[in-house]
């Protein structure tokens, strides 16, 4: 493994998300829209951190995603991709720049969500513990997307409802039982139940178990996507 | 004979279509080759098998003496590429598409300012990718392609599209890679180019070979008329065949000073490449 390339592929992916504001807009949203919200609204009897949970569990649903599906179908369209793995540059160490790049900056993002929740030290780093696994479980959905899509158009197709399931079913999970039981197998809504009982640790074995294979689900639909279509 | 490129009866289909079809051409160390085809002929198809990105299904190719299914990182860094969609990041400046391939080449971004003076892109240096001409594209992908001091070039249609001053252009930045010692493999629909650059060329139809060699001796070779063409300062047009029996109608002309242009009638090589295939090459298949 090149290291030298995933480094490369990291500084560029950097310059590229400044100029590029639909990226770009993907990672500062819910960390914008968390600090507006908890800073200007306040309701009696809300659950602690009510805000915090919610749009950290959004973000995880959206922000690796699409982050994720778009660079790679960008890539493949344009073909900029091609002139890469003409240049010696591996398919592993293209999707580890940009995967470690995506996951870095969706960090940033869990980061600043965190910032007004009232958490003790010990609560935040459990907090950004479980937006790591849960940015990492969206990056794989994300990149088997990407490595399925051909173009972006197809990409944003594909991702939107897949994004919207998995956004938006934790928050409507509170309004209806029958949605709940369908939402307690997402890794967003046991990300959701670990956020609202952050101070309740270790969790739940099953929220584990849950967790995880929907990591080994992703991770055997990306190979398989990427065994079928490639980089190409 | 020393080879930088070889392929030997190859063949490739996919999805139940041949796309190559036993292609064989070899191609010496510091020449030019061209590649000549319509759309959809198997030319991109055959640089990617060449360059190692596709293993084809059948035959065998040599890339500076490697198999092309077991390249290492060494024949890489001895390659450049310019594909016919350039593969430029957009949004990126020029100087910063360039920085990227500096990293992964493995170069130091000092040589860039040079690079950039090279191939006139120095005032534009800051500009983003998606604001610059075509022309100006192209000979940033093409500088991208020559940074890392390939020893063989892959050009995909490097001239398609572009103005003839900018066509010069490249062809000379071409010729001095040439000079340098530089292979190139270039695949091209300009017939004008294909002639003036390429040392030899090979005409690809349907994935299969259908003639190739030197472009001058393939022109010949389709020389079936061999006649002279004249024209007298009149505007009168008069063929001529080109043998002894011209001897005299020429002498007369000559004499008279009548002639205003004389021209033979061997073909080019899109007159070849129509008389074999029935097709033009600007034509798909």
């Amino acid at each position: 493994m090149n290291m030298n390339n995933i480094v490369a592929i990291f500084k560029k992916q950097i310059r590229d998300t400044l100029k590029n504001k639909t990226i770009f807009i993907q990672f500062i949203m819910f960390p914008i829209l968390t600090l507006i919200m908890c800073n200007t609204v306040k309701i009696n009897e809300m659950p602690r951190n009510f805000f915090v949970n919610l749009f950290a569990t959004m973000y995880i649903g959206m922000a690796p995603l699409t982050s994720m599906a778009a660079i790679i179908s960008e890539e493949k369209e344009k073909n900029t991709l091609r002139v890469l793995m003409m240049s010696n540059v591996k398919p592993y160490e293209y999707l580890l720049g940009i995967g470690s790049y995506t996951w870095f900056a969706c960090m940033i993002g869990a980061a600043i969500i965190c910032i007004p929740g009232s958490y003790s030290p010990r609560e935040r780093l459990v907090f950004l513990s479980i937006m790591a696994t849960g940015i990492l479980s969206s990056l794989l959905a994300g990149a088997a997307i990407g490595t399925f899509s051909k173009t972006q158009m197809m990409a944003t197709s594909v991702t939107i409802p897949v994004m919207m399931v998995f956004s938006f079913l934790p928050m409507m999970s509170l309004f209806n039982d029958t949605i709940g039981k369908i939402a307690k197998i997402t890794y967003t809504e046991q990300i959701s139940q670990m956020l609202n009982h952050i101070n309740s640790l270790p969790p739940r074995y099953s929220s584990i178990a849950i967790m995880a294979a929907n990591i080994l689900l992703f991770a055997a639909l990306f190979t398989a996507t990427y065994r079928k279509c490639g980089l190409e | 004979m020393n080879y930088a490129l070889l392929a030997e009866n190859i063949s490739h289909s996919f999805a139940g279509q041949q796309i190559l079809d036993k292609v064989t051409l070899h191609v010496e160390s510091g020449e030019i080759f061209g590649l000549l085809g319509p759309s959809g002929a198997g030319k991109t198809t055959l640089i990617k098998i060449l360059t190692g990105q596709l293993a084809q299904n059948d035959g065998h190719a040599e890339l500076l003496g490697k198999d092309t299914r077991k390249l290492s990182a060494l024949e890489h860094r001895q390659t450049g590429t310019m594909m016919d969609n350039l593969g430029l990041y957009e949004r990126l400046s020029v100087r910063n598409n360039l920085s990227f391939y500096a990293d992964i080449y493995h170069i130091s971004h000092s040589v860039i300012p040079e690079i950039l003076k090279n191939i006139g892109l120095y005032e534009a240096g800051n500009t983003a990718v998606c604001k610059l001409s075509k022309g100006m594209k192209n000979r940033l992908s093409l500088a991208r392609a020559l940074m890392n001091n390939a020893s063989i070039l892959f050009l995909d249609e490097p001239t398609a599209g572009l103005d003839p001053v900018t066509t010069k252009e490249i062809h000379h930045m071409l010729l001095e890679q040439k000079k340098k010692g530089c292979t190139i493999f270039l695949t091209t629909h300009n017939m004008f180019e294909a002639q003036s650059l390429c040392d030899h060329v090979a005409l690809l139809q349907k994935g299969q070979i259908i003639d190739g060699g030197i472009p001058s001796d393939i022109c010949q070779k389709y020389n079936h008329l061999n006649r002279l063409k004249i024209t007298l300062r009149n505007g009168e047009e008069i063929v001529l065949e080109n043998g002894s029996a011209a001897a005299i109608p020429m002498k007369e002309y000559l004499e008279k000073d009548m002639i205003a242009t004389i021209h033979s009638t061997e073909p080019t090589l899109e007159t070849v490449f129509i008389e074999l295939t029935g097709k033009g090459l600007n034509e798909h298949e």
